[in-house]
């Protein structure tokens, strides 16, 4: 995977909560299984219309946020089925970075296992961050958000950081570590542990 | 510690966990289907591209498979993911591969409990977001992503961090015309889409004591809808004659202790509840079935893992008998075996008098995929468990979420009707 230190991009506002799968990646393009070109079929019913021109009144078909590589969006973000292929559309129409107050537990683990950065940020923040839709910068070592002038930081598992920052692969860096988890579970399982 | 804290700790080597502690648990069973699937088939692939060897999987016994989204195969899309997945499974030798039309097939969480798949006290996780379900036999139980599966199937173990519990006290026995449906409908409404966001449900108390296996799997079948991580039911006397029943006698229980810790109770008097639908576009939008029969119907649908179980066709059957349905109905069992039995008990016959469809089960129209699916405008009551804009169809259908008992009553008159109010 590509490698995340730094972006700095206009900020895509999607004004909704609970941004559930079936509307990020509908049902039909689930049957294809390339984990590149579902770009074109992110929001799918939100941003065509029935002849599939592009409908002018949604966000993401404004020209100025074409090169867009940070979504900024409500709560509950990612919630219903646990399709992988919604990680893998917002990634190949370019978002690198979704910003919300909160995310669905599966889409979640589902962004850093693909490069994407999910970004946890208090309800004020994300106000705030709704009401200038400017260019921002995202520092992942530093772990903050520059808004013009405003620094904000965020939280972030260390172990999902690394995996961004290096740009790996989440079970191949797991796999490293084999050897040292067999041991400790060997060293476990000798002190009879018993839950009944 | 609670049930879901004992069984994390036993399958991570502790002594002990509490909430937002992070293990490190060893699985006990692995499920994926021909969404997932070819999922973690592609995540296969482009890891083999970086140069790893893949020639075995962890335990090929613990995985089992099914094919239930998109078969019988819709297109040749899903006809090619059928063989992509008969292959996988051939390859690295996983044998529990319910293929379609071949003896038992049907949906995956139904086939986690009508198979006796999964067991109380293991960890279970699918690549599917229903997952939850099987929780009700007293396993965790969680859905994943396909790069999580794909880890699962190469490792056996996987990351989770101690999720806190709610806990959800049925007090007496449902009143009759009201099923776990409309509690499960009642609590989404109660605490919202992302109210057990990361967390786990925990159903008990003397109503759900009272309550039939299958209808608990419909409550935890639902625990998606609220977010939560996992739904969990502690095991009693009824699960254990529904697991012999199947086969299934070898099993270590987990138990909570008696100061298990909750980081929330909520308490439902039985008698108090209502017959409940969730009005489009959302679960948590709940509304009583009394104040909507004004609305007026296409279709009923009676499908899924939610909500096609054979007590959910006995409760459509005892409505339906000797009526006439008003509005295009379709009837889909959630599992062959089901079909087999209300075929046995005649519950099929009694569909098709009615003048209903009978058709194979799949998740069919559920998730949109065929066998079904909504045209613009098109209103629907649905014993599903999502109705999201566009989940069973045209983004500009409306899907009205019902028990069972609900969709059959209201396909006799065509408009949302209380099962009670059926003469």
């Amino acid at each position: 995977m590509e490698p995340f230190t730094k972006i700095k991009s206009i900020v895509t506002p999607l004004d909704k909560v609970n941004v559930d799968t079936d509307q990020i990646i509908p049902k039909q393009f689930l049957k294809l299984i390339q984990k590149t070109g579902f770009g074109q079929y992110l929001f799918y019913d939100w941003r065509y219309e029935k002849d599939g021109t592009p409908r002018k009144d949604f966000v993401l078909n404004e020209s100025r946020y074409k090169d867009s590589k940070i979504l900024l969006t409500r709560n509950n973000f990612g919630c219903g089925s646990s399709r992988e292929h919604a990680a893998w559309a917002l990634l190949d129409f370019g978002f690198r970075a979704i910003i919300s107050t909160s995310f669905a537990d599966i889409f979640y683990n589902n962004c850093f296992k693909n490069g994407i950065l999910a970004i946890k940020v208090s309800e004020e923040t994300l106000q705030k961050l709704f009401e200038n839709t400017s260019e921002i910068e995202i520092d992942l070592e530093k772990q903050i958000i520059s808004n013009d002038g405003t620094i904000t930081s965020f939280e972030i598992e260390p172990h999902w950081k690394k995996i961004l920052l290096e740009g790996l692969d989440d079970i191949a860096v797991t796999l490293q570590y084999n050897d040292e988890i067999s041991k400790y579970e060997n060293k476990q399982r000798n002190s009879k542990i018993r839950v009944s | 510690m609670n049930i879901t804290e004992k069984i994390l700790a036993r399958a991570s080597g502790k002594t002990r966990v509490s909430p937002d502690d992070v293990v490190f648990a060893n699985v006990d069973k692995v499920m994926m289907h021909d969404v997932s699937g070819p999922g973690v088939i592609a995540v296969f692939e482009k890891l083999k591209k970086t140069g790893m060897k893949i020639e075995k999987l962890w335990a090929p016994e613990k995985v089992w498979v099914a094919e239930d989204h998109f078969v019988p195969a819709a297109d040749k899309v899903s006809a090619q993911n059928v063989v992509l997945l008969t292959q996988f499974t051939k390859q690295y030798g996983i044998g529990k591969h319910f293929k379609y039309g071949m003896g038992q097939y049907g949906i995956c969480h139904t086939l986690s409990h009508e198979e006796a798949m999964v067991l109380p006290g293991e960890v279970y996780v699918g690549g599917d977001s229903h997952t939850n379900t099987t929780g009700a036999l007293g396993a965790f139980a969680a859905g994943l992503g396909h790069t999580d599966v794909a880890y699962v199937l190469l490792n056996g173990k996987i990351w989770f961090k101690i999720p806190e519990t709610l806990y959800f006290k049925l007090n007496g026995k449902l009143p009759d015309y009201v099923m776990a449906k409309d509690l499960i409908l009642k609590i989404i409404g109660d605490i919202g889409t992302d109210g057990a966001a990361y967390k786990t449900m925990q159903f008990g108390g003397s109503g759900i004591s009272e309550m039939s296996v299958e209808e608990r799997l419909t409550l935890t079948n639902m625990t998606t809808e609220a977010g939560a991580k996992s739904g969990i039911i502690e095991p009693d006397q009824k699960i254990r004659d529904y697991l012999v029943q199947r086969g299934a006698t070898n099993y270590n229980e987990v138990h909570g202790d008696a100061d298990s810790q909750y980081s929330k109770v909520y308490e439902y008097d039985a008698a108090e509840l209502d017959p409940i639908v969730a009005k489009p576009f959302s679960p948590e939008n709940v509304a009583v079935v009394r104040d909507l029969s004004s609305i007026s119907l296409d279709k009923a649908y009676i499908g899924s893992c939610t909500g096609a179980k054979l007590e959910d066709l006995r409760a459509a059957a005892k409505i339906l008998k000797g009526r006439t349905v008003k509005i295009r109905t379709e009837i889909l069992p959630a599992a062959i075996s089901i079909f087999k039995k209300a075929m046995d008990e005649g519950l099929v016959k009694i569909f098709m008098d009615a003048g209903a469809m009978v058709g194979p089960p799949t998740c069919g129209a559920c998730c949109g995929a065929h066998m079904g699916v909504l045209a613009k405008d098109e209103v629907c009551i649905s014993t599903t468990n999502r109705n999201f804009p566009g989940r069973m169809g045209h983004v500009e259908s409306k899907t009205y979420l019902a028990s069972p008992l609900v969709a059959a009553a209201s396909a006799i008159t065509g408009k949302i009707t209380d099962p009670r109010d059926i003469k």
